[in-house]
């Protein structure tokens, strides 16, 4: 009997993960709503093509490093080497942030170069940039947050549980906000 | 501290799933009244707080209707006490035009979403999926509570937005662009539109995190021996509808914020060339049926979130109340995996005459009239079911046969609508009117009234009137039919909708009596209404008391808990499962509830 329950728990995913890959699947339907809105826009009249400023590929780079990073943590806390842990995690959370300060700046730079993204002039192209983007960067704070939280509890001395879901959930997640990028950052250069 | 006790929730609701040694958890708990009754994490307490909120909402929803048939019947007439109540919106005592789009309007949104979404299945999700499945309660209580409150803040913004001065949103509950993106359109178009946006988004948040709870309690908490194909259908429909809600909610998101894009910072994903009073607007290139494709990809699938749960729920109480196993129970599990997978290819069927392609409209037709077959397959299995069933006639059981009568007649109507060309006479008419009232409004009042009246010992250990649940049922079923029946006459002679006064059209006279009878029979039947109301609360305090665990004679597991579970449902062990949910007059015997072990001379089910 015991040995039953035992066996039928390691099969079993953890419920709040499975809830978090139902989530994904859900967010995917919104991109896929917005990006297949861009190619039904794209191919009609009055279509500018999108110029994507290089920053977004540092950015791309930052939030690709992160994902790295809170692997790096993960095997860390899975070791019980608590200082490799919040170190990784840490950074994990920074390179979030910065992902997202260089997408700001990047959209700040369309303005310089006279690109109206929203407002009288705008064209449906870089509106749908700014919408999409600002939409996955909104997700991406969310990650940032869930990660700050971790990090305050992971230094709090009270805590002593060292139970790694809550991580490998914020990980999972984590890496799909990543591998989102990755495809809209594609999309966007393909698609223009 | 608030958190902590979250997470205290959470540790416990987890050490619960692993089935064994707790048999002291649950309903010792020390419980105030706010944790009790307001921030429950009960999955039981949070389906009454649904339910209620849900009622609350038909009540207005349903006032709306009477206010503009009042409109519709007796156009001439002027009803003075209107204008004491709504003042400049009914200036004269007669339903001024904007206030007759904003009722319309308000009448759908409140309709669809706010009861026969959230209203249904937010309550018998929430109070059927752990006590059928035989879990403590949803995977995460927390989650579950929030989904309640999201649904919350939604109703405060949208109740909100009947009181701002310009009047709540009016363009229709589909709020198409460009009447929906442009303040300067309309009345309706203004302040009432964000927030009908702003109350939407948190409907949608709340659908969201409900769907995710449904989806993840029914596949990964299921007690002992409870296969999926040993499920109650309830538990089948109700999983496909929250996987219909994942899916097609988001789009509807996606859409509304490009909407509010459009709305508030100037930009051209739905507006094109537009000349509002003189005034020509910077916006090009934009294009309105962007929207509509958006919208009618959740739209569409939204019609099954509404009737899914019904069909569930009816398909339970009948077979209970034949005393016979459902007919066909993979079939039916067939079926509603056919309509969900079809309710995602079906969207543009609405929009056949908006400017599609028609080359495009020709393959939606074909996979419209699809959906005729997994729903024939329903409407034979329910029959069949009931074949010298020994029918138990319960208000519950009437309003289950009720519901295959309207599904029936309204399904038929939409083999009509769903030609791309007969749509094009069609369309816009009163037939459509009559046929999406009576198939997903009426139908799935019915399934939920259905499943009130049978559950509702459950929820209340009380019974509701007898007297009082059949006259309700008579009266509603017969005026459903004499309000929508007609409407297909008026619609097929090109009676167009959202009109409010057809008097000064020639060819449109002579429906002045017919609608004088709609109208009348529409406030009968909401009067009706307001007596099950009355029933429902009365019964909550004075019903007769249950005093048998399982009243119906029912196999499935939620009669096995005390006639008044507590928190963690029952107060022992989980039990386990040894059968499907349906052996009803098997073995000379009426019933044989799912936890009794296969006999030796049995076969497995």
């Amino acid at each position: 009997m015991m040995i039953d329950v035992l066996s039928d728990q390691k099969r079993k995913i953890h419920p709040h993960k499975f809830t978090l890959w139902v989530a994904i699947g859900s967010i995917l339907m919104m991109f896929a709503g917005l990006t297949s809105a861009f190619i039904v826009k794209r191919s009609q009249a009055n279509w500018l093509m999108l110029e994507i400023p290089v920053i977004f590929w540092y950015s791309t780079a930052a939030i690709l490093f992160s994902s790295v990073a809170i692997q790096l943590s993960l095997k860390a806390l899975k070791q019980r080497n608590m200082l490799g842990y919040r170190r990784w995690l840490v950074i994990t959370a920074v390179l979030g942030i910065i992902f997202l300060v260089l997408q700001i700046i990047g959209f700040i730079q369309f303005g310089d170069q006279e690109i109206k993204l929203i407002g009288a002039g705008s064209n449906a192209s870089y509106s749908f940039l700014l919408a999409i983007s600002g939409l996955h960067g909104l997700h991406v704070l969310g990650g940032v947050i869930t990660l700050i939280v971790i990090a305050i509890r992971a230094v709090s001395i009270s805590n002593r549980n060292y139970s790694s879901v809550p991580l490998e959930i914020a990980a999972t997640y984590w890496h799909f906000v990543d591998a989102l990028w990755i495809y809209l950052f594609i999309f966007f250069n393909w698609m223009k | 501290m608030s958190s902590e006790t979250i997470l205290h929730g959470h540790t416990a609701g987890e050490a619960v799933h692993t089935h064994d040694d707790h048999a002291d958890h649950g309903h010792h708990h020390e419980e105030s009244f706010l944790t009790k009754y307001i921030f429950s994490q009960d999955h039981k307490m949070i389906a009454k707080q649904f339910l209620i909120t849900g009622i609350i909402w038909a009540i207005i929803g349903g006032l709306f209707s009477v206010l503009f048939r009042l409109q519709l019947g007796y156009p001439d007439m002027s009803f003075p006490v209107l204008e004491d109540i709504f003042g400049r919106w009914a200036k004269g005592g007669r339903i001024s035009n904007e206030f007759y789009y904003a009722l319309v309007t308000m009448h759908g949104t409140i309709l669809v979403f706010f009861v026969l979404t959230a209203g249904l299945s937010g309550t018998f999700a929430n109070l059927l999926i752990p006590l059928q499945i035989g879990a403590r309660d949803m995977a995460s209580g927390f989650l579950n509570m929030l989904s309640y409150w999201f649904f919350f803040l939604a109703s405060v913004v949208m109740f909100a937005s009947l009181f701002i001065q310009t009047g709540p949103a009016a363009g229709g509950w589909t709020i198409y662009p460009p009447l929906s993106a442009l303040g300067q359109a309309s009345e309706g178009s203004k302040l009432g539109m964000d927030f009908w946006l702003i109350s939407m988004a948190l409907f949608i948040v709340s659908s969201l995190l409900g769907g995710l709870n449904y989806i993840s309690t029914i596949l990964n908490l299921r007690t002992k021996g409870m296969s999926m194909t040993r499920m109650p259908l309830t538990m089948w429909a109700i999983f496909f509808t929250a996987v219909l809600g994942v899916l097609s909610f988001p789009v509807l998101l996606s859409g509304a914020v490009l909407l509010l894009f459009d709305r508030n910072l100037g930009t051209s994903f739905y507006l094109s060339e537009i000349v509002v009073k003189g005034e020509i607007l910077p916006n090009e290139g934009g294009s309105a049926i962007l929207f509509q494709h958006l919208f009618w990809f959740l739209g569409h699938p939204e019609v099954y979130i509404i009737l899914l749960p019904a069909m569930g729920m009816v398909s339970e109480i009948m077979s209970v109340n034949s005393r016979k196993p459902i007919f066909g129970y993979l079939a039916m599990v067939g079926s509603l995996f056919a309509i969900t997978i079809l309710a995602f290819l079906v969207w543009a069927h609405h929009m056949f005459v908006t400017g599609l392609n028609p080359f495009l409209g020709a393959f939606f037709v074909l996979l419209t009239l699809l959906i005729a077959v997994p729903s024939a397959i329903k409407v034979f299995n329910w029959l069949t079911t009931l074949w010298r069933g020994n029918i138990r006639l319960t208000p519950a059981m009437l309003f289950a046969i009720g519901f295959v009568s309207l599904f029936i007649s309204g399904g038929l109507t939409g083999i009509f609508l769903g030609n791309s060309t007969l749509d094009i006479h069609l369309h816009d008419t009163y037939f459509v009117v009559a046929h999406f009232h009576i198939v997903m409004g009426v139908a799935s009042f019915f399934g939920m009234f259905a499943g009130v009246y049978h559950w509702f010992p459950k929820m209340y250990s009380r019974y509701l009137n007898n007297t009082m649940a059949y006259i309700h049922f008579w009266v509603t079923l017969v005026g459903a039919y004499l309000i929508f029946w007609p409407m297909h006459y008026q619609g097929l002679a090109g009676l167009p909708r959202r009109y409010t006064d057809f008097s000064n059209w020639q060819s449109f006279n002579q429906f002045a009596g017919m609608n004088k009878f709609i109208s009348t029979v529409a406030m009968i039947v909401f009067a009706v209404q307001l007596l099950f109301v009355f029933n429902f609360f009365y019964s909550i305090f004075k019903g007769r008391k249950v005093k048998s665990q399982n009243p119906w004679g029912s196999n499935t597991l939620e009669w096995t808990t005390p006639i008044t579970p507590g928190h963690g449902n029952w107060p022992g062990e989980i039990p386990e499962v040894h059968r499907w949910a349906y052996d009803y007059g098997k073995d000379g015997r009426e019933f044989i509830p799912q936890v009794e072990p296969v006999g030796a001379d049995e076969s497995k089910h």
